[in-house]
């Protein structure tokens, strides 16, 4: 008789079915009863080292067993809460608390900290231990993680979170018994971009957040549940406010995105929030920028806009710019005549035609359906980290060839480096390549072509070639649709759902290409080609690049300022809340542009944002689902257009420096201690001998 | 009967003669009141008057920003910011009181793990504005300074009940 695929398991009395192979923890989950633990957790292997979530199993050895460490046997009986269950866990509590201090007062855990909850819950209410407690060095684990080693209890989830999760495995536990220590073997910054996790799953404050060091506690915060924006991927997060100022930015649960995890850049760079903030309108008078009000910067753009033709007025979007701010600068700029509108500020050759060219379109979830996978000109590990992550975790759970065309890398997982030009694509297509084979055995292959194989003069022709290559090796088909394209910006997928890539391109805007620029908070191009008589509006939040070559800055709003719709590069809609509001005269984007519509006597159909979202959804239905991502295979092959052919030059990284990719992560000080602590060590002249 | 009775007591005074007696008793007897502000009553080593901030024998600040006081106040008189100081410690860059606020509970003192802020005996700390009142680190800190001999008695006496 083949094994059932469920048991059933009686916990207190309740009878529930859970699947075979589950420990009895889960079990006991499932019949909706806590389990105190702090070495268990759901995504990582299973330790069983800190005892705390003994339970009680009848018609086994009379003891405590550890529940995550047990797994379940069909009509097992079990009890958690017997007067031997609270007597061993009121044990383990008092052993766990012989060595840890009692400096909760001062501990940024504090109000949030496994140990304290559980200690009320579970533990004695009096300690009868007098003697010397031990005290343990700290370590120096880079500029985002803090330690006070004194207070771990050696759960060891930071050292399965790094080997297994981040796959850096860096840290791990020298020594035994009262004089193990857990730290990094070499005294150095850990060196992963998921690095930020280890405070979330560290069960006590042995490792806390060092920009947040005593800056608040978490019950004076206020959560507003968000999206992440400083990549494409889309990650849930929550914004942690007190008064007007953003403190903390942590993950929220998402399954099909970030699952619990939030990459450093996302996590840390909110203190940028607050640096180089645009408060107020300024206007060049003279060669100088001066301070203004909204009526003058307005009038200022009014003057310069009169008797302009429509051809010669252009818009640029930049990375952070949201659906709404996009589609009111598309419609102001329509009601002046002209169709001068382009999100893509690196030049990628995005086929806009069909969205499955320029989506994720296997989406992360499906990452771990996939078992074969070609990344092309891209470092996911930089771009993406969450979905670098999710590729790892798909690696680990089973046989997943992984190969690379483009600059070398390490992934935290083993990828086959086929070689960094286009013509490995090439080869691959021509079915000549080994890897062809590979990817034409699989049942699920997937590519991935990230911005530094489509920011390129041939990028059209590498996007077709892509194409094709999914084509061949079976990528296409209805009921599976393995072609991926990686954004690194959150607005790329909504700008090109809601055609904000028309008539002149960025590059045709440049040198004089037109003579009314309006900036929509796009700072990652070089301004310098901007044409010298250009008039130049830049309106975003941070005075970075564009703002420097601007003739009229208009002050607008960060992601945690303002209510905005995102499409993330899966072509997944969600909305940032509003957990904060903008400084001083600063405003709400599409605001912006509703006034300056009715400033010049062609004002936007809409006024609320209720209306914004109509439009939105008027021009792509996809506004409409906001939060659900349905996948759909492929059911048609014809690929985007070719120009051109690929050339030789060899495919290189575009994110050189994760901590710095936008201007609100340039402006913070904690990516800029980042960036320090990760720059390449000077190479040292060794002495000869 | 009771008419002649009546008329007995009112024509012998002995209501007022008793009146005038208990007034003359009071007349030599010791005096209540007393002469504020020169001369005060006693007060009890738990009596709640102006905020005090303490520091160590040492002259380090007790106070090691918890916010366990701002937790507790039920008025939400009370407001913490804090940050690491240069040697890594934990502690406040503004400790502030609104004294108009507060409603004297003693709920900070209470919650306070290391007895840096506590209610001390001073209650003459009247002003003629408004502004005065909301008291910073500062003023808390010289107030502990001022009145340490009292506030470390009042705790010594205080702590067998604690």
């Amino acid at each position: 008789m083949a094994p059932s695929l469920t048991v059933k398991v009686t916990v207190d009395g309740i009878e529930v079915e859970v699947p075979n192979g589950s420990n009895v923890l889960q079990a006991c989950e499932a019949a909706g009863k806590e389990i105190p633990r702090f070495c268990y957790h759901e995504r990582l292997s299973v330790a069983g080292n800190c005892r705390m979530c003994l339970v009680e199993i009848e018609k086994a050895p009379p003891k405590p067993f550890a529940s995550c460490a047990y797994p379940v046997n069909d009509g097992m009986v079990v009890h958690t809460d017997t007067p031997m269950v609270r007597a061993a866990r009121r044990g383990v509590m008092e052993f766990l608390l012989i060595n840890h201090p009692l400096d909760c007062p001062i501990c940024d855990q504090g109000g949030e900290c496994d140990l304290q909850d559980q200690s009320v819950g579970y533990g004695g209410d009096s300690s009868r231990y007098s003697e010397d407690k031990r005290a343990v060095l700290n370590k120096d684990l880079g500029p985002l993680v803090k330690t006070v080693m004194t207070r771990c209890i050696h759960c060891t989830r930071c050292i399965r979170f790094c080997t297994e999760i981040a796959g850096v495995p860096e840290m791990g536990a020298t020594a035994r018994g009262e004089s193990m220590e857990v730290g990094t073997y070499v005294q150095k910054a850990l060196s992963s971009e998921l690095s930020g996790n280890l405070v979330d799953i560290c069960p006590v404050g042995a490792l806390t957040s060092k920009p947040y060091a005593f800056v608040a506690r978490p019950w004076e915060l206020k959560k507003t549940d968000s999206i992440d924006v400083l990549d494409a991927v889309g990650s849930a997060i929550r914004v942690d406010t007190r008064g007007a100022e953003v403190l903390r930015i942590l993950p929220r649960l998402n399954e099909d995105v970030n699952e619990e995890w939030l990459g450093d850049k996302s996590r840390y760079a909110l203190d940028g929030l607050k640096r180089r903030r645009l408060d107020t309108p300024w206007v060049n008078r003279d060669g100088k920028l001066v301070r203004a009000t909204w009526p003058e910067a307005f009038a200022a753009i009014a003057a310069k806009l009169d008797g302009m033709p429509g051809d010669r007025i252009g818009a640029i979007a930049g990375d952070l710019a949201d659906a709404e701010a996009m589609i009111a600068l598309k419609d102001v700029l329509a009601s002046l005549g002209s169709a001068n509108v382009d999100c893509r500020q690196d030049g990628a050759a995005l086929d806009a035609h069909n969205p499955a060219f320029y989506t994720f379109n296997t989406s992360i979830a499906g990452i771990e359906e996939a078992d074969a996978l070609l990344i092309v000109g891209s470092n996911p590990r930089r771009e993406a980290p969450l979905i670098n992550a999710r590729i790892r975790k798909r690696g680990l759970s089973g046989r997943f060839p992984v190969a690379m065309i483009g600059a070398e890398a390490d992934l935290t997982y083993r990828v086959q480096h086929l070689g960094d030009t286009p013509d490995v694509l090439q080869t691959l297509l021509d079915g000549t390549h080994a890897f062809a084979e590979t990817l034409a055995a699989a049942k699920r292959p997937m590519i991935i072509v990230g911005q530094g194989a489509l920011a390129r003069p041939d990028g059209a022709a590498i996007l077709a070639s892509a194409w094709a290559l999914a084509a061949r090796t079976g990528m296409l088909r209805p009921d599976w649709n393995g072609f991926n394209v990686l954004h690194t910006a959150a607005a790329r997928v909504g700008g090109l759902s809601l055609g904000f890539a028309s008539g002149k391109t960025l590059a045709q805007m440049m040198n004089g290409g037109v003579d009314l620029l309006w900036l929509l908070g796009a700072d990652e191009f070089d301004t310098a080609r901007i044409g010298a008589e250009t008039f130049v509006v830049y309106q975003g939040h941070h005075g970075d690049r564009g703002a420097a070559r601007a003739d009229v800055i208009l002050p607008g709003a960060a992601y945690t300022e303002k209510s905005g719709t995102y499409v993330s590069t899966e072509g997944r809609v969600q909305r940032t809340a509003q957990a904060a509001f903008p400084p001083g005269e600063a405003k709400e984007d599409w605001k912006i542009l509703r006034a300056f519509s009715a400033m010049i006597d062609r004002p936007l159909p809409y006024d609320t944002l209720d209306g914004v979202w109509a439009r939105l959804a008027a021009v792509n239905p996809i506004f409409h689902r906001i939060d659900m991502l349905p996948r759909f295979g492929c059911g048609d092959q014809t690929g985007p257009v070719s120009q051109g052919a690929m050339s030789a030059a060899p495919f290189e990284q575009v994110i050189h420096n994760y901590y710095m990719t936008d201007p609100i992560s340039r402006a913070s000080a904690t990516m800029a201690a980042c960036t320090e602590a990760h720059r390449p060590a000077p190479s040292v002249a060794v002495a000869a001998e | 009967m009771s008419l002649l009775d009546r008329t007995a007591r009112g024509m012998l005074m002995s209501e007022l003669i008793g009146g005038m007696a208990l007034t003359l008793k009071y007349f030599f007897k010791p005096k209540k009141t007393i002469n504020y502000p020169y001369e005060k009553g006693p007060i009890s080593p738990r009596f709640k008057g102006e905020h005090a901030l303490r520091r160590y024998p040492n002259g380090e600040e007790r106070c090691i920003a918890c916010k366990l006081c701002e937790a507790v106040c039920p008025a939400q008189a009370i407001t913490i910011e804090a940050e690491p100081r240069d040697d890594g410690s934990r502690r406040t860059t503004r400790y502030d009181i609104d004294m108009t606020k507060c409603i004297y509970c003693g709920l900070c003192e209470e919650a306070c793990p290391v007895d840096a802020i506590v209610e001390g005996p001073n209650f003459e700390f009247a002003t003629e504005t408004r502004e005065e009142l909301m008291y910073d680190k500062n003023k808390l800190l010289a107030n502990g300074d001022r009145w340490e001999p009292e506030l470390a008695r009042r705790l010594e006496l205080d702590a067998p009940y604690r």
